[in-house]
């Protein structure tokens, strides 16, 4: 019966060719315009770390006082001072720790033909290899001794490790940054997070790959600049050693938390060390902390850009039009029927049959719809570097399950749209229409 | 004029079609009002000036290897003089920032040494005395700073300077009056006055973004060279010979040091193409919301004539019954069109409601600003407009049928 229905389905919408290419272009486009946006949307709301955003926590310490707060909802600063981020590393009351900013370094290569160049690099700890799950290619992370002793050692990523040894293992080796020998310890595997939670101050959540990981410690002692943020509610002084001790912001800082218990434990030492610094003199106001996780921290970052939000919600909108639409249009071709349907009825079709008939033929434009919707997804989301950044566009991608979700998209809401119609048509009185003819 | 009662009757009959094309009118009136207003206040940004003739302009960011803050000065300056020396090149400035560069410098700003909260935010730009004329930014009042006025800094410990040029929004804010030149200003925190000695018409700050909006034209110049090994060049070509110092002048830079990080990406662009990465966004956002309008009134405008063609089909008999007692086609037409009219002003009714609640909960959730009422009274007659023509070819049909059709079936 089924392939009869669509048999019949298809065969009446070769009747009224306009009326049904209006109807597959109109939810086509409706589809397509959600699913672009979607992917989007997808990309940038995506969990960067699933299996550890509830265990990850960006502690935050006011200390501007509640005259620089009071202009952000009381909130305290987005990053930290070099004072807080030191003692928080000193006291370390999570399982695992590291204060953490992108370096501005360069790479020298030895070949003297290549120029120097710069990739995406990070000071930290060597807890953050752990922290964060990095997976490595060959050897391992630098160790808290290295830490200890502002070794200088460093890991490079995987397409670094391509550039400067053609992909063999180089640990052992040393790698030149800003002029100075580094003793590579291990080459981290293809890691890519995305958003990028673990620096969003400084990226907005959209960044290339880490090429160079090089220890907090030595960055610091040799004055490396951080090129990200510095924000200072003061004027710092002259030089580096005022400006690191000073209270202007510009590190980021997580720690490791594995359970709810050891959060809050976290947070009442959060709240403590902010208190001993009130009674030190440094801080003018009472305690005023943050503990936020992963997921609250880009929450509460706004990383989803403000685009794709409004674009997925204008394109929902233009769906439920598209879906209106079909509404009518079904409605109409359905019962420009009405004499069919009563012939049927009247040689005992019951109304079951009449529903399955026409959503199947429902369905066939759904299917239709579906199609030239993916067509135009495939064309909307190679166009989609059109309307974002370039870190954010390259992440929306027509993988299986967007073009799956587009296909099942079209069909359910063109069948959800045809349910009112086909009830009308389903209503059809026999005697009525025979009458008449 | 048509009497309304009669349609209103015959509408009754049709409740979930003329539901269905009232809802499709009010919520296509809601999505185009928002979405016409996002694309002009993008457009608005778009083409913002920036104060700089952008013509024959160009950009390259470069970082020496390994240096520290104080080390870059003498390598700048050798740099500055073979840019300046380079057969096209006009001028070359070495500067923290530049407009829609996306990265810089802001501070407060005071005209009162006690005064606690600042008067006016601005941006800071250090270059030396060749920065008016690289960027050919007109001065309105005052002086260009001289070469010996030019001092040297370590960012990390910039003296105050004795003396500033400011943009001519940023003088009007800080004394509106008109009298600002002349007159000190304290930048940041210091106590130390600075004194306006210039001011140029216009200067816009180095980013794009939403939050700097409300100081897009505040601006200061002041006459510092940093000597941080990582800075921005802005050159300015010769007329027509931008092409040619595009290529010229990384050569030249490579040239005078090797030791340097020229990016790859970004680091050399001509002004119109920062101008185009830097908007690219409110550009692209501006095209899909205009797409999305345009196939929205064409799925609208398909929709209506698409029901109405159904119910013009339905009602052949009692057109024909209508003409043959003496309706003329224009009483058939005129029909059709008022009974598209009554519902269109039904569904803009409600379409007019929907855009403004639309617009305030965008309002609430993305900070953007009112929907001025311009937008919804435009589209209310944009989509009436629509509604009319949409039904004009199936009345059109309608008053074709011949009073002959009344006998036919019956």
């Amino acid at each position: 019966m089924f392939a009869y229905y669509l048999q019949l389905g298809l065969r009446s919408l070769r009747k009224n060719p306009l009326l049904t290419l209006l109807m597959v272009l109109a939810i086509g486009c409706g589809v397509a315009a959600s699913m672009t946006t979607y992917s989007v949307f997808r990309a940038t709301s995506n969990n960067p770390i699933p299996d550890k955003s509830s265990q990850l926590y960006v502690p935050q310490i006011d200390n501007w006082g509640p005259d620089a707060s009071k202009d952000n909802k009381g909130e305290p600063p987005n990053a930290m001072t070099y004072t807080d981020a030191i003692n928080l590393m000193r006291d370390k009351r999570a399982k695992r720790q590291t204060a953490l900013y992108p370096a501005a370094i360069s790479i020298v290569p030895t070949d003297p033909s290549m120029l120097p160049f710069r990739e995406t690099s990070y000071a930290w700890y060597a807890d953050a290899f752990a922290m964060f799950d990095i997976p490595f290619l060959y050897g391992h992370a630098w160790t808290a001794d290295e830490d200890e002793s502002h070794a200088a050692v460093a890991v490079i990523g995987k397409a670094l490790n391509d550039k400067l040894f053609n992909g063999a293992n180089s640990v052992g080796k040393n790698v030149s940054i800003n002029g100075r020998d580094y003793r590579i310890v291990g080459v981290a595997d293809k890691w890519n997070p995305e958003p990028v939670f673990y620096d969003v101050i400084n990226t907005n959540g959209f960044d290339d790959p880490i090429e160079v990981f090089i220890p907090f410690t030595r960055a610091v002692e040799l004055q490396t600049n951080t090129n990200g943020n510095n924000n200072c509610s003061h004027d710092p002084g002259k030089g580096w050693d005022s400006w690191i001790r000073s209270e202007c912001v510009w590190l980021g800082f997580w720690a490791e938390l594995p359970t709810t218990s050891e959060a809050d434990a976290y947070r009442a030492y959060l709240n403590g060390y902010a208190a001993e610094q009130q009674r030190a003199g440094r801080f003018r106001w009472a305690p005023n902390t943050r503990l936020r996780n992963v997921t609250e921290w880009l929450d509460y970052q706004k990383v989803v850009p403000q685009e794709a939000k409004v674009s997925l919600m204008v394109s929902l909108g233009f769906l439920l039009i598209c879906l209106v639409n079909t509404v009518g249009l079904l409605l109409a071709k359905f019962m420009r029927r009405s004499s069919e349907i009563g012939v049927r009825r009247a040689l005992g079709a019951p109304r079951k049959e009449i529903y399955l008939q026409f959503l199947i033929e429902a369905a066939a434009v759904g299917l239709a719809g579906g199609v030239v919707g993916l067509l135009l997804t495939g064309l909307g989301v190679m166009g989609v570097s059109l309307v974002f950044e370039p870190d954010v566009a390259r992440l929306a991608k027509l993988d299986v399950s967007l073009v799956l979700l587009t296909m099942l998209v079209a069909v359910l809401t063109t069948v959800l749209a045809a349910f009112y119609p086909t009830w009308r048509a389903a209503q059809v009185q026999p005697a009525w229409q025979l009458k008449s003819n | 004029m048509m009497h309304i009662k009669p349609i209103l009757a015959a509408l009754k009959r049709h409740k979930a079609g003329t539901i269905l094309i009232a809802l499709q009118i009010a919520l296509t009136l809601a999505i185009v009002c928002n979405a016409i207003f996002i694309i002009h206040q993008r457009l608005e940004r778009v083409q913002r000036p920036t104060g700089m003739v952008e013509t024959d302009l160009m950009a390259i960011h470069s970082a020496f290897v390994g240096m520290g803050d104080n080390q870059g000065g003498p390598l700048i300056k050798a740099d500055l003089q073979a840019l300046r020396q380079l057969p096209g090149v006009q001028d070359a400035v070495s500067l923290n920032s530049y407009p829609l560069r996306g990265g810089g410098w802001s501070t407060g700003v005071r005209t009162d040494v006690d005064a606690k909260d600042s008067k006016a935010h601005t941006t800071q730009y250090f270059g030396d005395d060749h920065v008016l004329s690289t960027m050919a930014v007109r001065l309105v009042a005052g002086r260009n700073f001289r070469s010996d006025e030019v001092v040297e800094a370590d960012p990390r410990s910039v003296p105050d300077p004795s003396m500033v040029i400011v943009s001519k929004a940023l003088a009007d804010k800080l004394y509106p009056d008109g009298s600002a030149l002349g007159k000190p200003i304290y930048i940041g925190d210091t106590k130390k006055p600075t004194t306006i000695i210039g001011i140029v018409e216009r200067l816009g700050v180095p980013w794009n973004a939403m939050w700097s909006d409300d100081f897009y034209e505040n601006s200061l110049i002041l006459p510092v060279q940093l000597t941080s090994p990582y800075t921005s060049y802005l050159i300015r070509a010769k007329p027509g010979q931008l092409a040619e110092v595009m290529k010229a002048a990384p050569a030249a830079l490579v040239k005078v040091n090797r030791l340097r990080v020229i990016p790859s990406e970004r680091g050399v662009r001509t002004f119109a193409q920062i101008r185009d990465d830097a908007y690219k966004g409110d550009r692209g956002m501006a095209i899909l919301m205009s797409v999305v309008c345009l196939v929205l009134l064409g799925v609208t405008a398909a929709g209506i004539v698409g029901l109405t063609s159904f119910w013009v089909g339905q009602r052949r008999k009692q057109i024909g019954v209508r003409r043959a007692l003496g309706a003329t086609k224009r009483d058939i037409l005129s029909y059709f069109l008022t009974e598209n009219l009554l519902i269109g002003v039904a569904g803009v009714a409600i379409g007019a409601l929907l855009a403004i609640g639309m617009n305030l909960w965008l309002v609430t959730q993305f900070e953007m600003a009112r929907l001025s009422l311009v937008y919804v009274l435009v589209g209310v007659v944009a989509l009436l407009l629509l509604g009319q023509g949409a039904v004009l070819a199936p009345a059109l049909r309608a008053s074709r049928v011949s009073p002959v059709e009344a006998t036919r079936s019956v």
